[in-house]
């Protein structure tokens, strides 16, 4: 490995104790371990001390459990069994989409209009639907969360989209879709039409909503027409909202960090993000590079091999088949260890000054919470 | 478990559409781009003794634009065109294509309305926008609407009947497929009327005949085959044809049975593990420590497999299992999953 491709170790703990920081955002492309990487740090910065509340959104049934998160309630409950010595508290909550949009139009209108709303039909499918809601709402609970200022710490697990970018254009697509052009010319035609200078906007506006019309059917468009206008008297504007909540994520105490198991394409979306966190600046804490396979021991995979192949004769004994089958593991632990390597290497050399860490990959799932402890005891002890 | 039998038969022969699906992470679009190589290995047949010979023709479609595809076979970047990204042995080819759904939009409103200078003004109102983007379920219309049209498509040329021998689809994950095929009943309470309900209806058409099947990629671990599990109910239910489960990235066994029990409990046996590393020479402590951890893992690891094995069996949708691909996933990985695939008997 050349010195000038080796990234700078992440802190852990440096990162959690720091008090300064108040929410951290764990995100990455689907599959990566985002979810168990954020109760993870959850549960050690808890024992360490600070008070913490993880919003998780699509945890696996028995760390749910195991978080003492038996429903679906949007409400953050109190994880038993943490060790409490060092004053700190864990709570933790599951996001449900559905019930914090339908939250937020409770909230803010009267009965009569909520109803209205609720039970649209454009809402129905835009609330339940997974393309862009569910970035959308788990933003709106952080900023919950945060207003709320119960905690010192957030830790927030990111929906579990295909690529990790979504998670921060999402809410902005969503909002000014809802805050947007289309839907003012939609709900309020009667308004552009008249005075010459908007003769061409008339026509324009004909057009559109003609055609669509014809494409979608009408009743979708009076659908949504509808649900706009209910919902636009509401509130000050969805966009408004998504704005403030991405201004909490440029603000001070918020750091990102990027979750990627060591496969290119994971480690691609996590390049991505990098990127964009530095355009939007974003604070970047660092890359986490989840299931990785230490080397054990320093004997090459050739000679593994080769003594494994020594041990390959007829009617083996039980010791000789011990050792050969496990020297073939061994060299093939050491080409994915290798492999894993380069990767990280490559990723250190396009992103100079990113510091990683390591979280070895466990032998089986992690769903109590001493498998939580030993996934970050393992990280911390690994990097020294 | 696939039989001798079924693999002889090859189990999905009449199916035209191959949707694969699978949690984030386990590798889908290396199945679907492996089960699309073992698609265009298939033998090269004739329709009349005399006619020409066709070689087999298989397109991979994309549909969240990713380029998932172009990484996967190495090749720049694709655009909302069919290109063909690899041939095999024997001549069959394999093509690729991403469904971009704005482009889908324009191309489909161009068919039916000739719209030309409105289609621009629809762009600029941010109206295309929102039938790709927000609008739930339009979008999911236009990218199983243009797949399928290329499952119907007929060939241009003598001896063979549709243009593709087959068509695999790198579809969405699995929390979200049924959703996604099932798009009649996600537009039916939106799009109540108008062409893109009745396009609703004819993808629904192709999507629950026996032309087609869901293919759902796992790996041996539990939140993966709960979502599998998962999955298959949901599809079961809303009339969806399942196909097999992929078992990618399954760990060879190198200890026996009892060998496992004890390096998965109090572990290995060190003493014995030394004798057997003695006549290679290389008993050293390092080498014997090192060889123990790694048996404990593995013996955790393979316990856990087998496990999760036995729930996939329930279900009732054959099994095929690929090997993990030590050295990354390139050409030579993906021939070797396509051989896997062929071999069990699922193309």
């Amino acid at each position: 490995m050349s010195t000038d491709s080796v990234s700078p170790d992440l802190e852990l703990d440096a990162l959690l104790d720091d008090r300064a920081n108040r929410i951290i955002v764990c995100c990455g492309s689907g599959g990566v371990g985002k979810t168990t990487t954020a109760a993870a740090f959850a549960l050690r910065a808890a024992e360490r001390g600070r008070d913490v509340v993880v919003l998780t959104i699509d945890p696996a049934r028995r760390l749910a459990q195991s978080l003492g998160l038996n429903e679906l309630d949007n409400t953050p409950r109190p994880v038993e069994g943490i060790d409490g010595s060092a004053g700190g508290r864990l709570h933790a909550m599951m996001l449900d989409m559905k019930r914090t949009f339908d939250e937020i139009v409770v909230e803010h209108s009267d009965a009569g209009r909520a109803e209205q709303i609720l039970s649209n039909p454009f809402y129905r499918s835009l609330s339940a639907s997974f393309a862009g809601t569910q970035e959308y709402m788990a933003m709106e609970k952080l900023g919950q969360l945060h207003a709320q200022g119960d905690w010192d710490l957030i830790i927030v697990d990111t929906p579990p989209s295909r690529s990790a970018l979504d998670f921060l254009d999402a809410p902005n697509r969503l909002g000014s879709f809802l805050d947007g052009r289309f839907i003012k010319i939609l709900t309020a035609p009667a308004k552009v039409g008249g005075f010459g200078a908007f003769k061409l906007l008339t026509s324009g506006f004909g057009l559109v909503t003609g055609a669509l019309g014809k494409l979608l059917g009408s009743g979708l468009l009076s659908d949504v027409q509808s649900f706009v206008s209910a919902l636009d008297t509401m509130f000050g504007g969805f966009r408004q909202r998504a704005e403030a909540t991405y201004k909490l994520l440029q603000a001070k105490g918020t750091s990102f960090v990027v979750v990627a198991a060591p496969e290119p394409d994971a480690l691609r979306e996590a390049s991505f993000f990098a990127r964009r966190l530095a355009e939007e600046k974003m604070p970047l804490a660092g890359l986490v590079l989840n299931r990785v396979h230490p080397r054990l021991t320093d004997l090459t995979a050739e000679r593994s091999l080769a003594a494994a192949e020594q041990l390959d004769v007829p009617n083996p004994t039980s010791a000789q088949s011990l050792a050969g089958g496990l020297l073939r593991l061994h060299a093939e632990r050491v080409e994915v260890s290798r492999r894993e390597a380069r990767l990280a290497e490559r990723f250190a050399a396009s992103h100079p000054g990113i510091s990683m860490l390591r979280l070895p990959a466990q032998a089986e799932d992690v769903h109590d919470l001493d498998g939580l402890r030993a996934v970050t005891d393992a990280a911390v002890a690994a990097a020294g | 478990m696939t039989t001798a039998d079924s693999a002889a038969a090859k189990d999905w022969a009449g199916v035209r559409l191959h949707v694969v699906t699978g949690k984030g992470g386990t590798g889908k679009t290396t199945v679907a781009g492996s089960l699309a190589l073992a698609l265009a290995g298939r033998p090269a047949s004739r329709r009349r003794a005399s006619g020409p010979v066709r070689t087999p023709r298989v397109l991979l479609v994309e549909v969240e634009g990713r380029q998932g595809l172009a990484q996967l076979f190495d090749a720049p970047p694709l655009p909302y065109e069919e290109r063909r990204v690899a041939t095999v042995p024997g001549g069959g080819e394999v093509w690729a294509l991403v469904i971009d759904p704005e482009q889908a939009l324009l191309e489909y409103l161009d068919m039916f309305y000739k719209l030309g200078a409105a289609a621009k003004a629809l762009k600029r109102f941010g109206a295309i926008d929102f039938a790709t983007t927000v609008a739930p379920g339009i979008r999911d219309v236009l990218l199983t609407g243009k797949t399928c049209e290329a499952v119907r498509r007929r060939a241009q040329e003598e001896g063979r009947t549709f243009h593709y021998d087959a068509v695999v689809m790198d579809a969405p994950p699995t929390g979200r497929i049924t959703r996604f095929l099932n798009v009649n009943s996600e537009v039916s309470g939106l799009a109540r009327m108008g062409p893109i309900h009745n396009q609703a209806d004819a993808v629904m058409r192709v999507l629950t005949s026996a032309q087609t099947a869901v293919h759902l990629v796992t790996l041996l671990e539990e939140m993966p085959v709960q979502e599998t599990l998962d999955g298959i109910k949901e599809l079961r239910a809303a009339g969806l044809p399942v196909g097999g489960i992929m078992v990618n990235q399954a760990h060879d066994v190198v200890l026996s049975d009892a060998q496992l029990k004890r390096a998965a409990g109090e572990g290995v046996d060190r003493a014995e593990l030394a004798t057997g590393l003695e006549a290679v020479g290389l008993d050293r402590p390092s080498v014997v420590d090192a060889l123990a951890v790694l048996a404990t893992e593995h013996a955790r690891r393979v316990l856990l497999e087998q496990e999760q094995r036995e729930s996939l069996g329930d279900c009732e949708a054959p099994i095929y299992e690929l090997p993990l691909l030590t050295e990354g996933v390139d050409r030579v990985g993906l021939d070797r999953l396509a051989a896997a695939l062929r071999d069990q008997g699922a193309a």
